[in-house]
């Protein structure tokens, strides 16, 4: 059996790998990252929204190669078509880009091999290796062959499979509660609004989820929907998203060119990120905005601080829990608060009828509110519908 | 387990769900081992309804 040999392995060509690798490659380490499937960033997986401020925290510069649309507004709609609009003076950081996701992954996967790291395709971990207690590199099938990856650290930027963190024996599972079961239709030719992205909110819609069309130019728009785990009986997902294109007269002559699949979870993070001589990043760790299910930019941060964390503990030749814990402390320091925020709004909204929702919406309409982001918003539910944002009051 | 392929868009979210980690998803193909429980989460959050249980040997 083949054997490799480096610093630090990275499970996963996502954002969050790719952004890992990377740092470790330019810190000096000799770094491999791996990846199961035939090509980087595709099959999608993803309704390519972002906002736009993140994207210079972690270092990625602007490329048209992968900003497909560039959005002036918002619109949240409830199920009796109330809707509220934000244009682009007023929304804030919650709108942004739809993104060309397969280039966009494409480009920081490049940019991982650029700093130095050898990259793997067609590369599945298919479990760890243990040796005296410790986990001292992972085994993988790499184009039908099986081999050996041995490391001093791993980064487990598996997505929302989050398997290799659990083959090391951290708890990764989520609640049935905590997860969101999505499909998404590519639609062509049709008529929503090119400028802004829309969310669709409401039991008889999306039951404890949301249904959301992101425009990409040119009569093109990602329509999706996300169910909450315990209102899937069975094929609720599907079911729901056909009803709705059947209605909305926007898609009359429209058809999805691309059918995607994919889960988000829902909860605030993983209880403990890290463990000794392993990092879980992104969606892997469950550290994804549980309300809007936005977890690009996360998996970036997270993979850069992965990235540097591991340089230094190179520095000190100490990869166990201790010297990896200041990556806890960065991404909490960071995303703790509003994970935990918007993880309670999700509760909450989940539980409100279509009526509330559209009485909610009809408020939020009317309301005077400045910049509107996630935290402005339940400001204002706060004033006007107090038992919604009961027992979190305090982080807004 | 039984799994329809003309459904299934293999995204993974079952192997993500399951409590018993008893999915692989090995790009296109679900390979299931025995730590299934048949607890059934994995039917029933399908979002194209591509799994269901085989009846008991
Ligand atoms: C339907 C849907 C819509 C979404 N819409 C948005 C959105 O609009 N905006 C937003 O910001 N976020 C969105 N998200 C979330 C976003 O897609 C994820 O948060 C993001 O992709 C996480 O990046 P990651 O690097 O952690 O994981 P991923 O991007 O999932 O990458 C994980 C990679 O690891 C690989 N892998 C898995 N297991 C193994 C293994 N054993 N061996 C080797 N490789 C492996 C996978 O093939 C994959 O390439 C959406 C998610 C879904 C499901
Ligand atoms: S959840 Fe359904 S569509 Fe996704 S991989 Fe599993 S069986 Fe296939
Ligand atoms: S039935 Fe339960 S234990 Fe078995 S594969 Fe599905 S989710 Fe896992």
């Amino acid at each position: 059996m083949k054997t490799y040999e480096c610093d630090v392995v990275v499970v996963g060509a996502g954002p969050g790998g790719s952004m890992a690798a990377k740092f470790c490659a330019e810190g000096g380490l000799d770094t491999i990252l791996i990846e199961k499937k035939a090509e980087v960033g595709a099959p999608l997986r993803c309704a390519e929204g972002v906002s736009k401020k993140w994207l210079e925290e972690v270092g990625i510069a602007l490329d048209p190669l992968w900003i497909r649309a560039d959005m002036i507004g918002a619109v949240i709609k409830s199920p009796d078509g109330t809707q509220f609009k934000l244009d682009e003076s007023k929304a804030g950081t919650e709108v942004g880009y739809v993104l060309e996701r397969h280039l966009f992954d494409k480009a920081l996967a490049r940019d991982a091999v650029a700093a130095g790291s050898k990259l793997m395709m067609r590369t599945s971990c298919t479990g760890v290796i243990r040796e005296g207690g410790r986990v001292v590199g992972i085994k993988v099938k790499s184009m039908g062959e099986e081999a050996e990856i041995r490391a001093k650290a791993i980064v487990a930027a598996d997505g929302y499979e989050s398997q290799v963190g659990r083959w090391a024996g951290i708890d990764t599972n989520v609640k049935l509660n905590d997860l969101n079961s999505c499909i998404q239709y590519r639609m062509v030719n049709c008529d929503a609004d090119m400028e802004y992205c829309e969310f669709i909110i409401g039991r008889s819609i999306a039951p404890g989820g949301y249904l959301w069309i992101f425009p990409k130019g040119n009569g093109v728009a990602n329509v999706g929907i996300g169910v909450m785990g315990p209102l899937c009986k069975g094929g609720e997902p599907k079911e729901y998203l056909d009803r709705f294109l059947a209605i909305d007269p926007r898609f009359k002559d429209s058809q999805a060119v691309e059918v995607a699949a994919g889960f988000v979870s829902t909860c605030p993070g993983l209880d403990c990120a890290v463990d000794d001589n392993i990092i879980l990043v992104g969606d892997a760790a469950r550290i994804i905005d549980p309300l809007t299910g936005g977890g690009i930019c996360h998996a970036c941060r997270t993979g850069m601080y992965a990235g540097k964390v591991l340089v230094e503990a190179a520095a000190k030749g100490d990869f166990s829990k201790a010297s990896l814990m200041p990556y806890e402390k960065m991404w909490r320091d960071r995303m703790e608060d509003k994970l935990y925020r918007n993880w309670m709004a999700k509760e909450r909204l989940a539980e409100l009828d279509d009526e509330t929702i559209n009485e909610l919406v009809r408020l939020i309409s009317t309301s005077d509110i400045e910049e509107v982001n996630v935290y402005n918003l339940l400001k204002t539910v706060k004033e006007k519908f107090p038992k919604v944002v009961e027992g979190f009051e305090h982080l807004i | 387990m039984i799994v329809n392929y003309d459904k299934c868009l293999h995204c993974g979210g079952c192997a993500g769900s399951c409590p018993k980690n008893a999915i692989f998803l090995n790009d296109y193909i679900l390979v299931f081992n025995d730590d299934c429980n048949r607890c059934g989460r994995c039917v029933r959050l399908c979002p194209v309804q591509a799994l269901a249980l085989e009846a008991r040997a």
